[in-house]
């Protein structure tokens, strides 16, 4: 696995724990899936965990862990189910503070998308990084400069911008 | 009409570069097949059945002369010399190479156009009545709203991996000439009790294998509230419309599977939880887009001309095409006039390069420069002085441009079908021909009047036929081409399915059975009713005698010529 932040790859501080036991003994942060969360908090509570989920999953049955999990994980089946972008947005409209990250199979186009609707990482298979390194990643992120959707990313979108522009323009 | 600032030309350019960039990540290896195949078409870039087809945006249908004279230029030097208007307004180039495209794309950005969404799992481009600005039962024109939405929808970062395509269309006026009942989102300017201009917001019509008509979920939403809210329709569907199935990914299919109430609650529930003024167009930046659509410098001028009036009087070709292809304009003395790209057998929506020149010449000289694409694969020229008409009549027959069918039975609307789609289960522009050539002669088809044809040839419908008065679908049965033909099918406000008259036949048998259904319109007609008009009066019954008559009569001429 790698793990790409808009800056580069990053060390991966979480380690993915399949059970309770494995969670426990984890060499890192273990980063659980949803399956085992109730569990592993009643076990181990105060302790610092990243949680993996679906795409799919509804918001509703995330909100409790918010504010417990240091990192959101959500996974995309494939590059193309587009469910974890949405996903994304309402985990971070929920006031998440930790690391949001998406994780499976993206391409490096996609890299942009995933960063305006508020992911800060992604976790790809070691597949799909020997084909689109790092390198690609960071240059796909740069190919548009600008974007027409508010609300999308940090900076001023087109719409945004333009509207600065006129009134910087009156006296 | 709109004109690219900075931003946009930048936009436009730098997604070209992305574009030449993804082609050669594919060459190398860098993405799979299958990883390059949305994103070229996102670009609206097909494989076909013999070659790649490449779909050029044509935002709310609206171009002009210089853009067309690129396009006649583009399929000089990179096609076969002719271009297919489609019935979602795009333009299609039938034969471009791989390698070709980035530049074709770079000659379009020249000219402040693209391929952007024009295919793929996103919001595709957005469509809008051909008469915007023009027709006089407008509350507002739509093209405003429809631009607006281009610039939102272009490589939105939420919504460009939809469980599949999603389709936009807008109308400002109380007949509906956009078909928005039949669209993923069917947007209509209205005034409230208190005067106030908002939209009535449909969602989930569709055609396709599954046709349905769309349900109104917002009876009437502040104008300015629309970006976010369809923010909240498309969270909605990315987040719960179904993937698991690409028959049944359409939005149409979730609001159906949900319940109208149910969808509309959680669409008002997520509405209720975003940030409208974070997501909304400030209004100055609305007011920007709506400056560009501000009327052309009419003359003032008296509503009649006696030039043309005079010109009709002597020419019974010039009077017929006025009284056919002209549309009543709001602005005194002018005249709209639906050019039909439906010569008898020629192929529905296509247009030569050296037609393109001519007529990008006429728009520039009579019609502000600007013209117009329809839903029906024909253009509209928006604003011509009545007194021009005569020298512009003259022109357009001197294009082979003065077809004077629009609307009329010959006014077919044809999907590719066999001759180039992949997914084809029949021809389609070949029936198109054949039934023209059948109703060839204008005077009968000026009796039969206003009649529509739609044909498919498979059940994805992109010649939508399930709305067309008479619509025609090719399906393949025990290897030979078969045709069903419905009736009663309505794109407009009053927005219906047609039925279907009985068993398929074979394509020899199409323009028969047509004939048959037009002779009981003739037979059962009242007053100065329309095709469908009958229709919806008598139900589709007598229709399904008189096609089953024509059928059973073709079958003992048959055994007869056997035995
Ligand atoms: C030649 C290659 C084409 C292919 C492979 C193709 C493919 C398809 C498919 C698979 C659908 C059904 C999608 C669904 O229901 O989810 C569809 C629908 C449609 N297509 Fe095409 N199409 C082609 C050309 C065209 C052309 C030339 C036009 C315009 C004349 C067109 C306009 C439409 C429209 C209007 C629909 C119906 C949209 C709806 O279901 O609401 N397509 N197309
Ligand atoms: S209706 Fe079928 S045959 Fe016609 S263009 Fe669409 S997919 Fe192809």
């Amino acid at each position: 696995m790698t793990v790409i932040t808009k800056k580069g790859e990053i060390a991966d501080a979480y380690v993915r724990a399949d059970t309770l036991e494995t969670a426990f003994e984890a060499d890192g942060i273990p980063l659980i899936p949803a399956s085992l969360v109730d569990e592993y908090v009643v076990a181990k509570p105060g302790t610092d965990f990243g949680l993996s989920v679906p795409g799919s999953m509804p918001i509703e049955d995330l909100v409790p862990y918010l504010a417990q999990a240091s990192l959101i994980a959500i996974e995309f089946p494939g590059f193309s189910d587009g469910r974890g972008f949405s996903l994304a947005r309402r985990v971070k409209r929920e006031g998440f503070a930790g690391r949001l990250r998406a994780s499976g199979p993206l391409i490096a186009d996609q890299f942009t998308d995933a960063l305006q609707c508020g992911f800060d990482e992604v976790e790809l298979p070691e597949t799909m990084t020997n084909r689109q390194p790092v390198q690609q990643w960071m240059e796909a992120k740069d190919t548009i400069t600008d974007f027409y959707q508010s609300g999308y990313g940090e900076g001023l979108s087109i719409l945004e911008k333009r509207r600065a522009a006129r009134k910087g323009a009156r006296p | 009409m709109y004109r690219y600032d900075e931003f946009d030309e930048r936009f436009v350019r730098e997604r070209v570069a992305q574009f030449r960039g993804q082609v050669e990540r594919r060459l190398e290896g860098s993405l799979t097949e299958d990883e390059f195949k949305p994103l070229r078409l996102k670009n609206g870039l097909y494989l076909q059945l013999h070659a790649y087809m490449l779909r050029i945006a044509v935002p709310y249908g609206t171009l002009n002369s210089r853009q067309l004279r690129q396009l006649a230029h583009i399929a000089e030097t990179y096609d076969k010399g002719y271009g297919h208007f489609t019935t979602r307004q795009n333009l299609q180039f039938n034969w471009p190479k791989l390698k070709d495209v980035p530049d074709i794309l770079d000659l379009l950005a020249d000219v402040e156009m693209h391929c952007i969404q024009t295919s793929g799992n996103c919001i595709r481009n957005v469509t809008a009545d051909q008469f915007a600005g023009v027709a006089k039962d407008e509350v507002e024109d739509p093209r405003p709203t429809a631009e607006l939405l281009r610039q939102w929808s272009s490589l939105h970062p939420e919504f460009v991996w939809l469980p599949r395509k999603f389709k936009i269309a807008v109308t400002g006026a109380e007949h509906d000439r956009a078909a928005i009942k039949v669209h993923d989102i069917g947007l209509k300017l209205k005034r409230n009790a208190a005067g106030e201009v908002g939209y009535e917001v449909i969602v989930g019509g569709g055609l396709g294998r599954t046709p349905m008509i769309g349900k109104v979920v917002r009876d009437f939403l502040p104008k300015e509230e629309l970006l976010a809210y369809l923010e909240a329709i498309m969270r909605v569907y990315n987040s719960e419309g179904r993937r698991d199935n690409k028959y049944k990914a359409r939005v149409k299919i979730l609001v159906h599977e949900t319940g109208e109430e149910e969808f509309r609650a959680r669409v008002e529930e997520e509405y209720a939880k975003l940030d409208g003024p974070t997501i909304n167009a400030p209004e100055e930046e609305v007011e920007r887009i709506a400056a560009y659509f501000a009327p052309p410098a009419y003359e003032d001028l008296a509503e009649d001309s006696a030039t043309l009036d005079g010109a009709r009087a002597s020419d019974p070709a010039l009077d017929r095409f006025v009284e056919q292809n002209g549309f009543a304009h709001k602005q005194p003395g002018y005249i709209a006039l639906t050019i039909a790209l439906k010569e008898i057998g020629a192929v529905p929506g296509d247009m030569s390069a050296d037609q393109m020149r001519a007529f990008a010449d006429i728009a520039e000289k009579y019609s502000f420069d600007e013209f117009r694409v329809t839903h029906s694969q024909n253009l509209v020229l928006p604003h011509v002085k009545k007194d021009d008409l005569p020298a512009v009549y003259a022109a357009l027959k001197e294009a082979g441009l003065a077809s004077a069918n629009a609307g009329l039975i010959t006014d077919i609307i044809a999907c590719p079908g066999l001759d180039y789609c992949a997914l084809a289960t029949a021809k389609s522009i070949p029936i198109a021909q054949d039934i023209a050539k059948t109703f060839a002669d204008p005077d009968r088809q000026k009796a039969i009047g206003d009649l529509p044809i739609k044909i498919s040839g498979c059940i994805n419908a992109c010649g939508h036929h399930h709305v067309g008065a008479i619509g025609i679908l090719g399906l393949e049965k025990g290897g030979r081409e078969n045709y069903q033909i419905t009736i009663g099918g309505d794109a407009t406000e009053h927005a219906a399915l047609g039925e279907r008259l009985g068993p398929g036949i074979d394509a020899g048998d199409v323009p028969g059975a047509i004939e048959a259904v037009v002779e009981t319109y003739l037979a059962e007609k009242q007053g100065s009713e329309s095709f469908i008009e009958t229709v919806r009066r008598t139900g589709a019954e007598p229709f399904k005698a008189g096609f089953t008559a024509f059928i059973e009569a073709r079958a003992a001429a048959q055994s007869e010529a056997a035995e």
